[in-house]
């Protein structure tokens, strides 16, 4: 057999659970197959909400890192921030699919046409403020340098959540932060690469990662702030209380920040939540036009 | 642009181009070029795929995996400088490869290999 043909070989031998396409596996039904009862005790708008809060964190951080498209500094970077976006919006649908499946889809439902899965419904049809994401991942993009900054929180904050997710006892949640801990985990090394690259690097590389931390800090002031729903599903077993995380939270960037010579800034005292109770700047509404337009003016368009 | 290595990890862009920000697409390819292998199965050997410009050896790994197994081809990714390789020379060709054409001795071609042996 040619060497030629062995590698690709293990596109047709690709488990068909396990499809990586950008479009084409299994898009139908994103919980197929998945028992989606709500665990015993669990008021189903407290799940949903929690889902939503997860799932929008996700879908704007990866609308964020899509900017990038046609813009990175390099194509190899391109496509690894594109492939981190890709893997962000494939736990959104999930998360989305989950509110919609206990019933959490607000005044999305009626705005859109029947035909639109609840997922696709949630995250085009809902207006800012029925958004549940945080200031971390809706600030607007900087340089290169803040961009890898905010992905190293964003993806540290998560990947601490979703690892202690995976003992939730809604198995659904379980699942899909089982999935997400792999690809967080690769999230968070792509920036510690590059913060360790840009900060001990050149003066002028070094400048611009500080300058990004310095403006990426400040955003951390509301992720550890538990909202009340958050402090039920935790106190049930359910979610996790993102308090729990600050620790470890700290502890990475911290060394991260370290070995790329960066100054760690002043960690912002907590503030009440915001973003999670549908409080946002001007810039998550400009961003949703962007996202949101297309499937606003054609709705159920496919091509 | 140059490329200086500081500060122990390894060359990183310089200059006041630095790849920091959006910026129109201009032509610049200062990273320096790598060979791409990537091994598909266990027990199979690593197999040229493709090339890609990294930074350093580090990060060429970690493009490699964007780039080329994306869609479970690999379990193991060699990267390597292609300003590493000597290859051999297309004006040599003749005296090189010539020679074992009629040799036909030199062919396992006289046995009959089982069906259930792969990637023979």
């Amino acid at each position: 057999m040619a060497h030629e043909e062995t590698v690709y070989e293990a596109l047709d031998h690709a488990h068909s659970d396990e499809g990586h396409w950008a479009f084409g596996t299994g898009f139908d039904e994103p919980l197929a197959g998945v028992d989606t009862t709500v665990p015993e005790g669990v008021d189903p708008a407290d799940l949903g909400e929690y889902c939503l809060m997860l799932g929008d964190d996700a879908l704007v951080l990866a609308q964020r890192l899509t900017q990038w498209i046609t813009n990175a500094p390099e194509l190899e970077e391109e496509v690894a921030i594109g492939n981190i976006a890709l893997d962000l919006l494939g736990q959104a649908r999930l998360l989305l699919a989950r509110a919609g499946s206990v019933g959490v889809l607000g005044r999305s439902r009626e705005r859109a046409t029947e035909s639109i899965p609840d997922e696709d419904a949630l995250a085009y049809f809902r207006d800012p403020d029925e958004f549940r994401c945080t200031a971390l991942v809706e600030a607007e993009n900087g340089d290169f340098a803040h961009t890898m900054l905010r992905l190293l929180a964003a993806a540290t904050v998560r990947l601490a959540v979703l690892a202690r997710l995976r003992e939730s006892r809604d198995p659904v949640l379980a699942a899909i932060a089982a999935k997400g801990v792999n690809e967080l985990t690769y999230h968070r090394d792509h920036a510690a690469r590059w913060v360790l690259r840009l900060g001990d690097g050149t003066e002028e590389s070094h400048r611009r990662a500080q300058a990004g931390a310095e403006a990426v800090w400040p955003l951390l002031a509301d992720v550890f702030s538990a909202t009340p729903t958050e402090q039920r599903l935790a106190a049930g077993g359910i979610a996790v209380d993102p308090a729990e995380v600050r620790g470890e939270v700290h502890a990475v960037l911290t060394e991260v920040l370290g070995r790329a010579t960066l100054t760690v800034p002043g960690w912002p005292a907590d503030a009440p939540p915001r973003g999670r109770l549908g409080e946002h700047g001007p810039e998550l509404a400009e961003l949703l036009d962007e996202l949101q337009g297309l499937a606003r003016e054609h709705p159920a368009a496919t091509w | 642009m140059s490329m200086t290595s500081e500060g122990g990890h390894g060359a990183v862009p310089t200059g006041p181009e630095v790849p920091v920000e959006p910026k129109a697409a201009t032509a610049r390819r200062d990273w320096p070029l790598y060979e791409v292998f990537v091994r598909g199965k266990r027990g199979i050997n690593h197999v040229h795929v493709g090339s890609l410009h990294a930074p350093d050896d580090e990060m060429a790994v970690h493009a490699a995996r964007d780039l080329y197994t994306r869609r479970n081809e690999g379990v193991s990714i060699w990267v390597v400088r292609s300003a590493d390789i000597t290859a051999s020379s297309p004006d040599e060709k003749d005296p090189m490869f010539a020679p074992s054409g009629d040799k036909v001795y030199r062919h396992p071609t006289f046995y009959e290999i089982p069906e259930n042996v792969p990637h023979m």
